[in-house]
């Protein structure tokens, strides 16, 4: 199983060869032998399911899991390694860059960067120094600011290249990116491929994790598949002369879900009614700074049964225009009706707007989608509890009842409706916001981002569940920076550009760069 | 995969028993130890009857306000000015009953007015403007002591009417027989049935709609304890002089407020918004209103020990209820309460009381001096939460061993991990 002799000598051996490793949690063997070779100055991307290993053998790597908590070995540049924390591989050369980023928003750059190394004398220490190097290290990585700018003031992209210099600012030479664009828009996320590219060139090795099949296929060198804690397979990528990579989507697909993966979306039931919901002129300002549009007269309408996609860039004004129709959620509210089968709706509250038969997903489901330290029977019945109440008291019976019920039809995997969302992984904490918002039965069903940082086979199973409810005669708008996902869910596609939309295409024959053109169109109506 | 054993089902089920609920049980045996433990210290003095009718009196009014302060504290705030509330709610109502000559029955509902405007005072700046509940009632502190200094004029206010004293000091009327209170053990019997009857109720609930029950000889056995406990306490509080007005007023409290925290909307809206303010809000729950409501329901509270309090003095003084604020805090904290908001209960917030409560009357007992008392309440406080934390961890460890959840460590990254579903 292991791939380690594949590798030409002409690297000189393997910069990272991780071999046999087993790791056992309780009751769980989250790693079951994984073996993993990584050359000099590679690009190697690992891939898996939620829970196939990846960030368990990363945390092994990194020195999270110590030395002796696990079995296997571990040898850097042909050194065997046994690390006890995360100083140890930092001294080796190795950073881990996370999918929640660790800096301190209230620190600038440079005090980020050098945190815990401070260039210091005496401790005290030396600005001058410190600002220069800062620099220098957000040169590497192209980012053009200020290095006393504090982090808050930056984009999440931004922030995302600080990590990279702080890491580079420790001369690292293995550097391990988890889920770097998950939270990127797509100028963003090409704009960091493009920087792993030349660190590469520079000889910095990478091992990227991410479930975006297309970053994964154009930017890696070598894809090693995880599953169920074991490796699979290490691909390696050939490109022939105009670019085209050997190794296609469905067959990395393949080698994550043990199967094929014929329809990525589930086909759509059943046909679209007339228009229900109609949103005139939706007109949105800025909370902290009235007169700033962030959404501009924004006209639609979605029929029964109908999923709508709203496409657009980060920034487009989708989320702010959601979440306003959504009890006035964000944002000022300059003017804008909504009207369901011609009756206008009273959203003035986030309780009428449900009371109207709208629900939201939202983007943050951590934050604003779940009370994290309560089970999912509470969560699931949050939205609706007059449903398992009558004059204010709950029937503690009929909730549980119904929470196992909706549990059931939204496939959360726990181990019963009394466990806590924070222990559950974030496909199954989707289907608990799901399931608490399906409780509502909605008419008018908002999904923001609904499969961000979810692996592909929940994904589908969200995807079902979409097309299910919209089946039953239900409206439903997508929100998704996804483009794949908004195409191939869709019935009609919206695109959103400053706040506007800025082009309406049928779902059918619709492509990416048709949306893209429209997502960029500045300039107003089209 | 890994089937579950029969073992680790069992283990599951010790781990939801003790899954948010660890401190509470935790402090509910170290009450019983302490209980047991000045027992034997005092010689047998700590559950004669008269004492215990004194423990009740003496901790009445941090008992009322334990379990205001838990609800401030499962939303996420904090209630500095509690001690200052009852002292300026106390000083004014003194005011009323003698400089004015109002009766009792009107000056109580006065109070009780009187505190929730002050709650409605504190909330409008916590819930609307949004200004941190630690200093809006530290301010609150400051504001009612001065306030309760200038009514006054800087001295005490008694004697006071009987009828206000009663609510205090008073028992329950009723024939004796045999030296024992006839209507503490009728209502300690009613009590008692009351309190089985919820209990079968439930499980019959349970039953109804097929959720998985406890077997029959184990709420049999609760019950029967529950009654054992019930009829013990009153049987010793039956040899004094009966029931005080003030206990029953506080089995209404627990009662009331327990049953609002647990099966109302009202109640899972508090829990939500101290879990999750954003998440609340989403769901179509008026964080503030809530937040301010509950507010306001400290204000009622704190009046209400504020009255039980000079009542029990008969007098009102300047320095009234002065840290008050913080046996309230601690009692919520050693029950069960967490910082961050979302978690507690009604009955954890009175045996943190209660742990409180006996902790001192104990230590007086055996002649322990005030340096001594303060310090070992202090490294209780520390502990009781300390073991929390620690009993939490170890149980989150635990989990992964009972079913297919993702490995501890990873539970913190859990949008990651999750164990691939066989297919």
């Amino acid at each position: 199983m292991s791939t380690a002799h594949e590798w030409p000598a002409a690297h000189g051996g393997p910069l990272l060869r991780m071999r046999d490793i087993r790791k056992e949690f309780p009751g769980v063997r989250a790693l079951d032998g994984v073996s993993l070779s990584v050359g000099h100055g590679r690009v190697h991307a690992l891939m898996g399911e939620n829970g196939a290993g990846k960030s368990t053998l990363m945390k092994v790597l990194s020195g999270v899991h110590p030395a002796g908590s696990y079995t296997g070995e571990v040898f850097v540049d042909g050194e065997p390694c046994a690390f006890s924390g995360v100083a140890d591989s930092e001294r080796a050369g190795i950073a881990i860059i996370h999918q929640e980023l660790a800096l301190i928003p209230q620190l600038s750059i440079s005090e980020n960067v050098f945190l815990g190394h401070e260039r210091a004398r005496f401790g005290i220490v030396d600005w001058g120094a410190t600002h220069a190097r800062a620099r220098e290290v957000l040169n590497r990585v192209g980012l053009d600011v200020n290095p006393a700018t504090p982090v808050s003031a930056l984009s999440v992209g931004a922030r995302q290249l600080v990590e990279i210099a702080k890491a580079l600012a420790k001369r690292v030479r293995l550097l391990i990116l988890d889920e770097p664009t998950s939270a990127l828009n797509e100028v963003e996320s090409a704009r960091l491929l493009d920087l792993l590219l030349d660190l590469r060139a520079e000889g910095v090795t990478c091992i990227l994790i991410s479930h975006k099949l297309g970053e994964v296929v154009s930017v890696s060198d070598e894809i090693t598949v995880l599953r169920d804690g074991r490796t699979i397979e290490t691909m390696s990528v050939e490109r022939d002369a105009d670019g085209t990579p050997s190794v296609d989507e469905d067959r990395i697909i393949r080698g994550m879900v043990g199967r094929d993966l014929d329809h990525r979306h589930p086909e759509r039931i059943g046909d679209v009614g007339p228009v229900r919901f109609e949103v005139r002129d939706w007109t949105v300002d800025h909370p902290a700074q009235p007169g700033r549009r962030v959404v501009d007269g924004i006209d639609l309408e979605v029929r029964a049964g109908e999923v709508v996609g709203m496409a657009g860039l980060m920034g487009a004004g989708r989320t702010e225009f959601a979440m306003n129709l959504f009890g006035r959620s964000y944002g000022r509210h300059v003017r804008g009706r909504l009207y369901k089968d011609g009756v206008e709706l009273d959203t003035s509250s986030t309780a009428a707007a449900i009371r109207g038969g709208i629900a939201y997903v939202p983007e943050d489901r951590k934050n604003l989608g779940l009370v994290l330290d309560d089970d999912i029977r509470h969560n699931t019945t949050l939205a609706g509890l007059g449903r398992v109440s009558s004059r204010g008291v709950i029937d503690p019976g009929r909730e549980a009842v119904e929470a196992a019920r909706m549990s059931e039809r939204m496939r959360v995997r726990s181990h019963g409706t009394t466990q806590r969302v924070r222990t559950l992984s974030g496909g199954n904490q989707q289907k608990v916001v799901l399931g608490k918002w399906m409780f509502t039965e909605p008419e008018l069903l908002i999904l923001d981002e609904p499969t961000r940082g979810i692996d592909v086979g929940a994904k589908y199973e969200i995807y079902l569940i979409v097309r299910r409810l919209a089946a039953e005669g239900a409206c439903v708008l997508l929100i998704s920076s996804e483009l794949p996902e908004i195409l191939g869910m869709s019935d009609r596609i919206y695109t959103m550009c400053e706040g506007r939309i800025t082009g309406e295409v049928p779902g059918e024959g619709a492509d990416q760069e048709t949306l893209m053109r429209l997502m960029t169109r500045t300039g107003g109506h089209p | 995969m890994n089937r579950p054993t029969r073992t680790s089902r069992l283990t599951r089920l010790g781990a939801d028993l003790l899954r948010g609920n660890a401190r509470q049980y935790g402090m509910a045996i170290a009450l019983v130890a302490i209980i047991v433990l000045f027992q034997v210290l005092t010689g047998g003095l700590l559950l004669t009857p008269l004492n215990v009718t004194n423990l009740i009196m003496q901790n009445s009014y941090i008992l009322i306000l334990a379990i205001g302060m838990m609800l401030v504290i499962i939303t996420g705030h904090i209630d500095l000015s509690v001690g200052s509330v009852v002292a300026f709610t106390g000083a004014v109502s003194a005011v009323m009953l003698t400089s004015w000559g109002l009766p009792t029955i009107v000056v109580v509902p006065l109070a009780l007015l009187l505190g929730a405007l002050i709650g409605a005072w504190q909330g409008f700046w916590i819930a609307y403007v949004r200004v941190p509940a630690f200093i809006v009632t530290l301010a609150g502190m400051l504001i009612f002591r001065g306030a309760t200094l200038a009514v006054l004029g800087g001295e005490s206010v008694s004697p006071l009417p009987v009828a206000l004293r009663r609510i205090a000091t008073g028992y329950l009327p009723g024939p004796e027989s045999l030296g024992l209170h006839a209507v503490t053990l009728v209502l300690g019997a009613l009590g008692a049935g009351a309190l089985v009857w919820i209990q079968w109720n439930g499980r019959a609930s349970a039953i109804r709609y097929g959720l998985p029950t406890p077997p029959a000889g184990v709420t049999a056995a609760s019950s029967a304890a529950t009654v054992v406990v019930i009829m013990a306490f009153t049987y010793v509080l039956a040899q004094y002089q009966g029931l005080p007005i003030v206990g029953v007023l506080l089995v209404l409290l627990i009662a009331g407020y327990s049953f609002v925290m647990r099966s109302t909307t009202m109640g899972r809206r508090v829990y939500a918004v101290g879990g999750s303010e954003q998440a609340a809000a989403l769901s179509g729950i008026g964080t503030r209103r809530t937040t301010f409501w509950v507010f306001v329901n400290m204000g009622v509270l704190s009046a209400l020990a504020g009255l039980v309090f000079t009542a029990r003095l008969n007098a009102a003084t300047p320095g009234a209820g002065t840290m008050f604020e913080l046996d309230a805090i601690a009692a919520a904290f050693i029950g069960g309460a967490s910082a961050s908001g979302g978690v507690g209960t009604v009955i954890g917030a009175v045996i943190g009381a209660l742990v409180m409560g006996v902790l001192n009357n104990g230590m007086s007992l055996i002649g322990l001096g005030v340096d001594w008392q303060q310090l070992i309440k202090g490294l209780v406080l520390l502990l009781a939460v300390a073991f929390d934390i620690y009993n939490k961890r170890r149980v989150s460890t635990a989990r992964p061993a009972a079913a297919e959840t993702p490995a501890p460590e990873a539970a913190e990254r859990s949008a990651e991990e999750e164990r691939t579903p066989s297919r």
